[in-house]
Order: C-alpha cells, then sequence, then structure tokens
C-alpha cells in the first residue's frame, strides 16, 4: 500500500476526503428532510381526517416507522426488498429510509400543532365562508406553522445525526470516508473521529442557528 | 416467497439474540438515568465553571451522532489511553452518555416543576443539601417524570442496533450473520423489524396509560 510513504503531516490531510464525504451526508439530509417535512404534513393531516380509513392508514404507518428502528429499516429497504423485486438504488434507499422515519415522527408535530391554533379560528374561518382547503392553507397552517419550527428544527438536528446510519449499506458519507481513512492510517484514529465529529457538530450548529434566524424572521411583528 | 419452515427454525436465535439487545438497553438505560441526573445537577451548580462545562459536553454529544461517537469510544481509547473496553461496555456507555444528555433535560423540567417553597421550607429547616436533595426535592421531582423517562426507554431500545457497529452481536447483527450464512434475506430482516415493533409497541401504549394516569388528581 502506498500509505506507508505516503503518511499524512498532520490532520489537515484528511480535511478533502471528509468534505466529499460532507457533500453526501448534505445530499442525503437535504433530500430526505423534504421527504420527512412532506410526509409529517401528509400523516399529520391525514390523522385529523373525518374519514376512519385515512386516519387508520396514517396511523399504521406511523406506528410502523416509530416502533422499528431505523437502521433496521434501512437495512429492510436496501437489502431485503429487492428479494420480492423491488430494487432501488442506493440514495433512494437512504432517502426513504430517513425521509419516512423522520416523517412518522414529525406527523405528530403536525398534528399537534394544528390541534393547538384556537376553536375560535376554525369557527371564524367557517363564518366568512372559507372552503375546507382555504380554512386550513389560508388561517389554520400559518398560525400552526410558527408552532411548528422549533420542534421541526430539533427534528431536522436529529436526521442530520441519523444519515450517519447510511454508512451501513456502505455509502460514501462522511462516517464511511472517516472509517475508509482509519483503515488506511490505524495510528491516526484518534483525530481521524475527532475530526469527524467536529465536522458533525459544524453542519448540526450552522443548521440550528438557520433555524433560529428563520423563526425570528417569521415571527417579527407577531404576539 | 416467504418460507415458513425457515422463520421457524430461525426464530429461536434471533429471540436469543433479543435478550442481548434487551439487556444493551437496560444497562444503557441505567448509564443514562445516572449521566443525567449529574448533567442536570451541574447545571444547576454554583460553580459557573461546572455549569459551563456541563452544558458544553451536552451541546457537543448532542449535536454529533451516536454512531460516530460509539466510534470513538472504541476504536480512539484503545491507542489514547491504553484501555482497552469490550464492544457491549463501549456500546453501553456511548448509549447511555449519549442520552444522559437528553433525560438531563427531563430530569431539569422535573426539578423546575417543584414549587421554591419546598426548597425554602428545606433551608428553614436546617437541612443539608444532600438531605434537601434526597428528601424534599428528588421524591417530588421523578414521579411526574417517569412517563418521559419511558419513552427514551423505547428510545435507546430502537437505537441498539447501531451497536452491530462495534461488533455487539444483538438483533441486527445476528440476523445478517444469518443472512450471510443462508442468503434467504427477506425473513430475517422482515423478522427484526417485527420483533422491535412486538416489544416496542405495546411498551409506548403501556407509557400512554401511564401518562394519563400520572395526570389524574392525587388520591384516584
Amino acid at each position: 500500500m502506498n500509505c506507508v510513504n505516503n503518511m499524512p503531516n498532520s490532520w489537515i490531510d484528511f480535511l478533502p476526503t471528509l468534505l466529499q464525504g460532507a457533500e453526501v451526508t448534505i445530499k442525503v439530509a437535504v433530500f430526505a428532510g423534504i421527504v420527512a417535512v412532506f410526509m409529517s404534513f401528509a400523516a399529520g393531516l391525514c390523522k385529523l381526517s373525518k374519514l376512519w380509513p385515512v386516519r387508520t392508514i396514517s396511523g399504521i404507518y406511523v406506528e410502523i416507522f416509530r416502533g422499528t428502528s431505523l437502521l433496521v429499516q434501512l437495512f429492510w429497504l436496501y437489502f431485503a426488498l429487492p428479494f420480492v423485486g423491488i430494487q432501488m438504488p442506493m440514495m433512494t434507499a437512504a432517502v426513504l429510509a430517513v425521509g419516512l422515519n423522520f416523517g412518522a415522527y414529525g406527523s405528530e408535530i403536525v398534528r399537534s400543532s394544528v390541534l393547538a391554533v384556537s376553536k375560535g379560528q376554525w369557527e371564524a374561518a367557517l363564518a366568512l365562508n372559507m372552503t375546507p382547503t382555504q380554512r386550513l392553507v389560508r388561517v389554520i397552517l400559518p398560525q400552526a406553522g410558527m408552532r411548528m419550527l422549533p420542534p421541526f428544527g430539533n427534528l431536522m438536528i436529529e436526521l442530520i445525526k441519523s444519515t450517519s446510519l447510511v454508512y451501513f449499506i456502505t455509502m460514501a458519507d462522511l462516517t464511511y470516508q472517516a472509517m475508509v481513512l482509519r483503515n488506511n492510517y490505524i495510528s491516526w484514529t484518534p483525530e481521524i473521529l475527532l475530526l469527524l465529529l467536529l465536522s458533525y457538530l459544524v453542519i448540526s450548529v450552522l443548521v440550528s442557528f438557520g433555524i433560529r434566524m428563520l423563526e425570528r424572521k417569521l415571527t417579527a411583528g407577531r404576539v | 416467497m416467504w418460507d415458513w419452515q425457515y422463520v421457524f427454525e430461525i426464530l429461536p436465535e434471533l429471540v436469543r439474540a433479543l435478550k442481548m439487545t434487551v439487556s444493551a438497553t437496560l444497562c444503557g438505560f441505567a448509564v443514562a438515568c445516572v449521566g443525567g441526573l449529574l448533567l442536570a445537577a451541574a447545571v444547576r451548580s454554583r460553580y459557573m465553571f461546572l455549569r459551563l462545562a456541563a452544558k458544553a459536553v451536552i451541546g457537543f454529544i448532542r449535536n454529533t451522532p451516536l454512531l460516530v461517537q460509539v466510534f470513538f469510544l472504541y476504536y480512539s481509547l484503545p491507542v489514547l489511553a491504553d484501555i482497552k473496553i469490550s464492544a457491549f461496555a463501549a456500546g453501553i456507555i456511548g448509549l447511555g452518555l449519549h442520552y444522559s444528555t437528553y433525560l438531563s433535560e427531563v430530569y431539569r423540567s422535573g426539578i423546575e416543576a417543584v414549587p421554591k417553597g419546598q426548597w425554602e421550607a428545606a433551608t428553614a429547616l436546617n437541612f443539608s443539601k444532600w438531605r434537601t436533595w434526597r428528601n424534599i426535592v428528588l421524591p417530588q421531582a421523578l414521579p411526574p417524570i417517569i412517563p418521559v423517562m419511558g419513552n427514551y426507554l423505547i428510545v435507546m431500545f430502537k437505537e441498539t442496533p447501531i451497536l452491530s457497529a462495534i461488533t455487539l452481536v444483538e438483533l441486527l447483527l445476528t440476523a445478517k450473520n444469518l443472512v450471510s450464512d443462508t442468503y434467504r434475506v427477506f425473513e430475517p430482516y422482515t423478522l427484526v423489524g417485527i420483533l422491535f415493533l412486538a416489544i416496542s409497541y405495546p411498551a409506548s401504549l403501556l407509557v400512554q396509560r401511564l401518562e394519563k394516569r400520572m395526570n389524574l388528581p392525587r388520591g384516584l
């Protein structure tokens, strides 16, 4: 191996490889985040539906994805499903597993925030002769959305952290790249793993800072 | 597609592996309960240094993935400090430390809910600090947070498959080994999912019931 005469001089030499991994981690996190938010609203609003089949279906989705662990879901989507004829690329499996899992958790945020909007708002919208869609989109969701922002921020941090699990299906994310580096330079293990921890810390802190800014901007001028 | 005979063949082995998963969960939870209480106490400490240190530790652990923390414990400690720890020890310490930061928040909410008069009464009775915590504050702070702790126990149970990365042979790794022995993939992984669901769903219903009962007024 060329790693013997190609020993790194300092930890800076590890950064380019880690950056490559960070790109994959961020990609998975962004796509999975979109899936998670979409599923949160879909399942959360369906749970409030008047029709019981709709409520039941969304309930089953939520319980299955919250009741089994994310890593098991990832293995199932990527390794088990091909045996019943459904094969998907690594990226799709990763995004679906993380997105569907966090969507199940997010649906509770949506449901409870919508329920927390005071009843008078529903009645006022009804009195103004708005259609059900108008009521939801123009009156309820803008108010519920304010409440959802902080818990969704926490959920996104958890989501970013859990993208590290795609390492298990050999996707070249941050964790995977770091473990490859570790294999090549065993004596640098502590430095590499510490850098890896710091990389995740930087990403999470930046994201939570961004969400706090968004919150401040959206709640400006409101009580 | 679905081979029942194979299912019954591997089920005993998976159930045996479930024991490992459960014991890792319980040991990790014990670590988290103690660690969380210590962190919660440190955050409330008189000494600014201790407060800041506890907050920094909590922030760092909460913003990095459990998987990487476990890797760090298992692979770095032998190099750094010449301590060799088993996969099980690294696993429960990692899992426990990670969730102790979450539990410290839970403890905090419980402690803050104890009325201020209780602290003042303890001072008026000339109780020592230790006695105040043990006899006055904790007995009132702990019962209301039991359901939340129960929820975290379930969350930790579902996080144990991560420990398979450091060769802890729990449920998922057992299934993975079965897969590489027999090349049948669908049944083992599906069974793992079903086993997780079979434990965590009833457990979450139990916690919900507990929550409802705790919300009833005293004496009912």
